[in-house]
C-alpha cells in the first residue's frame, strides 16, 4: 500500500516550533496588551493547533473529503460560539431606555 | 522529504499477503479502507470538538459577563505547572507521530519504544495534573466544596464560575487522557506482538489522531484558563 511517510526533520521541526510558541504565549501574557491580551493568546493557540493538525495529524496528506469534514467541524464550532456570544453581546440593547418610550410622553394611550 | 521503504521481492510478497488479510471484503483497495477509517475518525473527532465546544461556549459567555472576576483568578493558577504540562503533551505528540512513522516503516522495536515514551509523557501529564488539583484543594479554590476568596470578596461568586469551568474542562481533558492511555496500552500489546507493519497500521494512525486531538484541546485550555489576566 502506498502512503506518505513524513521525515523525522518535519516532525522535530514542528515540535520545536510548538515549544517556542508555548514559551511565547507565557511571555506575552506578562505584557499589558489590554483588549488584545486574549486575541494574541488565541492567535498563538490557533497557530499551534494548525501545526499539530497539518503535520502531526497528517491533514496535509489527507483526502479532500477529510479536509472538508475538518473545515466543516470548525464552522459548526464557530457558529455555536459566535452566535451565542452575539446573542449575549447584543441583549443589553433591549434595556436601553428610549425617549419616545417614556411613560407620560406624547402618544401614550391612557 | 518523504522517505519510502525499499522492499525486497520476498517482503513485497509478504506485504501483499498482509494486505489481503486485513482488507475487508466491502472495500476495493487498502487505500480506500484507510481513507474510510480516517474519515470516520475525523467525524468522531468533530463530535468531540463540539462536546468540548459547549464548555468553551460557556467559558466565552461567562468571561464576557464577568471579565474582572475571571482575570482575578489568573494569579492563583500554577502557570509553571501548566506550562510544563503543555511541554509534556507536545513531547507526547511528537513521540506519537514518531510511533505512526515507525509503524509505516515496519520498524517494530522503535514503534514499541515510541509508544512507551508516549505513555510515559501521558502519565507525567496526569501526575502533574493531580498535583495541580491537590494544590487547588489545599488553597480552598474548589468551587462549591471549600471555596474561599478573601482577597476579592466582591468576586466570590463569579470567580467560582471560572474555577468550576477549570475543573470541568481540565477534568474532561484528563478523562480523555486516561482513555488515551488505555488505547495506547492496547497498541503497545499489539506492537509487541508485531501486528503492525507498513501494510497495516490503521489503529496506530487512528489512535494517533485521537491523541493529537487531546493535545489540541490542551493547547486552547492552557492560555484560556491559566493566562487570562495581565500579570506583572
Amino acid at each position: 500500500m502506498k502512503h506518505h511517510v513524513d521525515s523525522v526533520r518535519s516532525y522535530v521541526g514542528v515540535w520545536i516550533a510548538l515549544l517556542i510558541l508555548t514559551f511565547t504565549t507565557v511571555t506575552v501574557s506578562h505584557w499589558d496588551l489590554g483588549e488584545f491580551h486574549v486575541v494574541v493568546a488565541l492567535l498563538i493557540a490557533f497557530v499551534k493547533a494548525s501545526l499539530v493538525a497539518w503535520i502531526f495529524m497528517g491533514v496535509r496528506h489527507s483526502a479532500k473529503m477529510t479536509r472538508l469534514f475538518v473545515v466543516a467541524g470548525l464552522i459548526w464550532l464557530s457558529i455555536m460560539i459566535l452566535i451565542t456570544y452575539g446573542d449575549y453581546r447584543t441583549r443589553a440593547w433591549d434595556y436601553q431606555p428610549q425617549p419616545w418610550a417614556q411613560t407620560g410622553g406624547a402618544g401614550v394611550v391612557r | 522529504m518523504a522517505e519510502t521503504a525499499q522492499p525486497s521481492v520476498a517482503s513485497a510478497t509478504h506485504d501483499l499477503e498482509a494486505e489481503a488479510s486485513h482488507l475487508r471484503h466491502h472495500f476495493a483497495t487498502p487505500e480506500q479502507q484507510l481513507d474510510a477509517s480516517t474519515l470516520g475518525m475525523w467525524t468522531f473527532l468533530i463530535t468531540e470538538v463540539l462536546f468540548f465546544g459547549g464548555m468553551f461556549t460557556a467559558y466565552t459567555i461567562y468571561r464576557f459577563l464577568y471579565p474582572a472576576a475571571f482575570e482575578s483568578t489568573s494569579q492563583y493558577m500554577p502557570v509553571i505547572l501548566g506550562g510544563i504540562n503543555t511541554g509534556v503533551l507536545i513531547c507526547s505528540s511528537l513521540t506519537m507521530a514518531m510511533s505512526v512513522r515507525s509503524a509505516q516503516l515496519s520498524r517494530y522495536k522503535s514503534l514499541t519504544t515510541f509508544l512507551i515514551l508516549t505513555m510515559i509523557f501521558g502519565a507525567t501529564f496526569l501526575v502533574i495534573k493531580y498535583v495541580e488539583w491537590h494544590e487547588k484543594w489545599v488553597e480552598h479554590h474548589v468551587p462549591g466544596f471549600n471555596f474561599q476568596y478573601p482577597e476579592y470578596p466582591q468576586y466570590f461568586y463569579h470567580a467560582q464560575i471560572l474555577f468550576f469551568l477549570y475543573f470541568c474542562m481540565t477534568g474532561m481533558h484528563a478523562l480523555h487522557m486516561v482513555v488515551g492511555m488505555g488505547l495506547l496500552t492496547y497498541l503497545l500489546v499489539q506492537s509487541i506482538r508485531r501486528v503492525f507493519n507498513s501494510s497495516y497500521f490503521t489503529p496506530v494512525e487512528m489512535i494517533g489522531l485521537y491523541w493529537h486531538f487531546v493535545d489540541i484541546v490542551w493547547i486552547f485550555l492552557f492560555p484560556l484558563l491559566y493566562l487570562i489576566g495581565y500579570r506583572k
